[in-house]
């Protein structure tokens, strides 16, 4: 409940500079797919979201550590970050219902199964599987072959999963006050997200140049990317996250009442860790 | 427990009061002109830039719609080519869906879930502000599709694949990445709304003691939360497939068409109750109000809205009855939706009840929101019958359609915006809206709302379809009537622009509680509303025994 102390910000100009920026990166985007030409704008537009991110942090944690934002305001912080993730896990459910949809009813349509079988007759040499490595419709070339889920998949999965207990163990001490072991940790844990990314990295190369596994290889291909795609980008946005948070650690930002930024990224990072588990079960494994 | 006081929120000392307010409002040089709307972080502010927004994209997206209504004044082409006839019916969905009602709900709340609750401000200034500017950003960019080669995107507000991809204008890529800057600053908004609600209530203040609007409001703004990212998700997936080949949408490589369906609707069927929940909320204000007497079961009330919402996750395909589902899925999706009837119900006859042996009086505010229960269950009415598979077979896009949900989104959504403006005018202005010219607005918005689209019933189940811009000839009748209604509609609009104009301007000084038989906290500041209120918290008291 409210106290009377809630900090209200005077005002401020990162938030239309933020919309003005976001709109830039946008239209040279735009401008980009359908012409092939405005990439110079659209780093424009990008390198502006970084910068207004970076000067309202620093608002933030300048309010923050002036003593400003008490006990109400955490709570704030709280909820917000809460609803984002909510919003995040809204967001790869779409693309989880859309293999979940594709695998469970429209190819198995497409070949002739059950109600819906009907479609069967727009290609009916269409044999349903997955992998989908042979598309209905022969303009479209299908993967060679899928990744072993017990190679580089696994290997993912044990650096995520230790990752999120290595930043647990970074929390943990922090909160016992013991701020080198923490720190120890915590770069751990960004080593960890770094490696992961490479080797994401590795299996994309992979997936292009000796499984076939594209963008345009059908449903599959497109199921994939887009998956495990957001989820890296996820991971790439988390590892830069605590790779700030490691800083400002060291810079002795946070004390043990006030360090909801620490916490607020550990829940991303579990959270984007979650979405791995998923991913590696029913696009890797099932 | 709270000390024993007269049962009305006796808090003029918090309102204006400085006394014991903190030093950060010491206001150093704070900008002046532009510069101050630009920068503000006030959510009385934030709330007005939503408003003035949303009346602009109103007539931008009505002069759609006239453009609309004037080619089908009669049979035949006569003023516009029926690419152009495309564009405008899409535009005109989408700009009053996504520009103009919601950020009309988003600018109510700004401006009245502080005041309601006896909070300072939102609970976090600064994104509020982000999330109201991305909303010209987006817009302008939306708008600016309709001067690309090609054109704008002409395939419906729905933008079914692959008509919106294989078949599209080279414009859609914008048109995908202007909505997900509208669905950012939705998201952004809607958690600031449910963190103020959440954490920012006045002490004493419980979840249900809470005023309908804010209930409503918490409710819709987890609904966005839930849906507008699976927007965004079906959007890059149509990006996708633009772009980069993927084939999402696409049989030819295993993907299915109809899996867009499936996915706008998950997000398309909460949105249309983002649209009406809202509503329920300023009219379950309004309408006891002037009744003059408490709500008739609010804590039904607020069951009923969790309820609606929670059904909203379960019905999507019903939208989809004609695309081939199979038999379990359509007689799933119409036994849930018929279901939603219920606790729709459950609202209509509370409201009914709450005037039953009232002392009713009929200002602005009320007649709008009587002409909203009266019509907003016409709209329901006709929604129970799409709800029937077997019938929708018929009724599947045809003006039927298009007079359903026109029932539900203008004298439904668009009067509760309406009426709630009139109610709250007082408040923001401090004067009361002009009585009279309200009034006229008020008859010839109901007489022009009936005339445009009552006809379109008769029409849709004599088998019209919607989205194009010819007809046969025995639908001429119908559509000059309804051509002739929507003109008259929109021409009346503008004595609303008018009473707006002249209530900022003067007019009769209304007194903190302009309303004789309003309760909430908001009638406690004075009105006009300072610009900082309840910097202080004011403490709660129930006027009423908990429910």
């Amino acid at each position: 409940m409210s106290s009377g102390s809630y900090y209200v910000p005077e005002t401020s100009r990162w938030p239309i500079l933020g919309s003005l920026a976001l709109g830039v990166m946008m239209v040279g985007t735009g401008i980009k797919l359908v012409y092939d030409t405005g990439t110079p704008l659209m780093l424009v537009g990008v390198v502006g979201i970084v910068l207004v991110m970076g000067l309202w942090f620093r608002d933030v944690i300048h309010e923050s550590m002036g003593g400003l934002y008490d006990a109400q305001m955490d709570r704030s912080f709280r909820w917000g970050m809460g609803w984002f993730i909510f919003s995040e896990v809204m967001f790869f459910a779409a693309f989880f219902g859309a293999l979940f949809y594709v695998r469970t009813f429209a190819i198995p349509w497409l070949g002739g199964e059950g109600a819906k079988g009907v479609s069967a007759l727009l290609w009916p040499e269409f044999i349903a599987q997955w992998p989908l490595f042979n598309p209905p419709d022969s303009a479209v070339t299908g993967p060679e072959q899928m990744f072993s889920p017990w190679q580089l998949p696994l290997v993912n999965t044990l650096i995520l999963v230790t990752s999120s207990i290595t930043l647990t163990v970074a929390h943990e001490a922090f909160k016992l006050g013991e701020r080198v072991t923490c720190r120890n940790w915590l770069a751990g844990t960004v080593l960890l997200g770094c490696c992961f990314i490479v080797i994401q990295g590795v299996e994309y190369y992979e997936a292009y140049n000796h499984y076939g596994i594209t963008l345009e290889a059908g449903i599959f291909g497109a199921t994939f990317f887009i998956l495990t795609g957001f989820h890296g980008v996820h991971v790439i946005i988390g590892t830069l996250i605590l790779a700030c948070i490691l800083v400002r650690v060291w810079k002795g930002h946070f004390d043990n009442e006030h360090h909801f930024g620490f916490e607020a990224s550990c829940w991303y990072w579990h959270f984007v860790d979650v979405v791995w588990i998923g991913l590696f079960i029913f696009v890797y494994v099932l | 427990m709270a000390p024993k006081l007269p049962p009305q929120h006796s808090l003029q000392q918090s309102s204006t009061a400085v006394a014991g307010g903190q030093s950060h409002h010491e206001h150093h040089a704070q900008p002046k002109g532009i510069m101050r709307w630009l920068l503000t972080t006030n959510h009385k502010e934030i709330g007005s830039l939503y408003l003035i927004f949303s009346l602009v994209m109103f007539f931008i997206g009505g002069i759609f719609a006239l453009v609309v209504r004037a080619e089908l004044f009669q049979p035949g082409l006569q003023l516009v080519e029926p690419e152009f006839f495309n564009q405008m019916t899409t535009m005109h969905g989408l700009i009053m869906v996504f520009a103009a009602v919601m950020p009309a709900f988003t600018g109510l709340a700004n401006w009245m879930i502080p005041l309601q609750i006896g909070a300072p401000d939102m609970a976090l200034p600064r994104l509020n502000n982000f999330s109201f500017w991305l909303l010209p950003v987006a817009f302008i960019l939306l708008l600016s599709t309709l001067l690309m080669p090609g054109g704008g995107p002409n395939f419906g507000w729905t933008f079914y694949a692959p008509l919106s991809t294989t078949y599209a204008p080279p414009s859609t890529t914008f048109f995908i990445l202007a909505l997900h800057i509208a669905g950012i600053s939705s998201i952004l908004g809607a958690i600031n709304i449910i963190a103020t609600i959440l954490n920012m209530r006045a002490p004493g203040m419980r979840m249900m003691d809470m005023p309908l609007f804010v209930w409503t409001w918490l409710i819709t703004a987890f609904l966005l939360i839930a849906v507008m990212p699976v927007l965004a998700g079906v959007i890059t997936m149509m990006l996708m497939d633009i772009n980069f080949g993927t084939s999402f949408f696409d049989a030819a490589g295993g993907g299915d068409p109809v899996l867009f369906q499936h996915l706008f609707w998950f997000f398309g069927h909460p949105e249309v109750y983002i649209m009406i929940l809202p509503a329920f909320g300023i009219v379950s204000a309004i309408i006891p109000t002037f009744a003059r007497k408490r709500l008739f079961g609010y804590a039904s009330m607020v069951y009923a809205t969790a309820a609606i919402a929670l059904l909203s996750f379960l019905v999507w395909a019903h939208h989809m009855f004609v695309v081939g589902l199979p038999l379990t899925a359509e007689l799933f999706f119409m036994y849930s939706t018929m279901l939603i009837a219920v606790p729709t119900g459950v609202k209509v006859f509370n409201w009914v009840t709450t005037l039953f042996r009232g002392s009713i009086s009929f200002e602005p505010p009320m007649l709008f929101a009587l002409a909203f229960v009266v019509l907003f269950t016409i709209g329901g009415f006709s929604g129970l019958m799409l709800a029937i598979a077997p019938a929708d077979f018929q009724y599947h896009d045809t003006y039927f359609v298009v007079a359903h949900f026109h029932y539900v989104l203008v004298p439904g959504a668009i009067f509760a915006i309406m009426a709630g403006v009139y109610y709250w005018l007082p408040k923001w202005t401090g004067h009361y809206p002009h009585e009279r010219l309200a009034q006229c607005h008020f008859w010839c918005s109901v007489v022009g709302v009936n005339l445009t689209f009552f006809p379109m019933h008769f029409a849709g189940l004599a088998g019209m379809p919607r989205r194009i811009p010819d007809y046969a000839l025995q639908f001429a009748d119908f559509n000059m009537l309804s051509s002739i209604g929507a003109f008259f509609f929109g021409v009346s609009q503008l004595i609303f622009v008018l009473v707006v104009v002249l209530c900022v301007k003067g007019g009769k000084k209304a007194p903190a509680k302009a309303w004789e038989g309003a309760e909430d906290l908001e009638w406690s500041v004075p009105s006009p509303a300072p610009l900082h209120t309840f910097e202080t918290p004011p403490v709660f008291h129930r006027t009423h025994p908990s429910e």
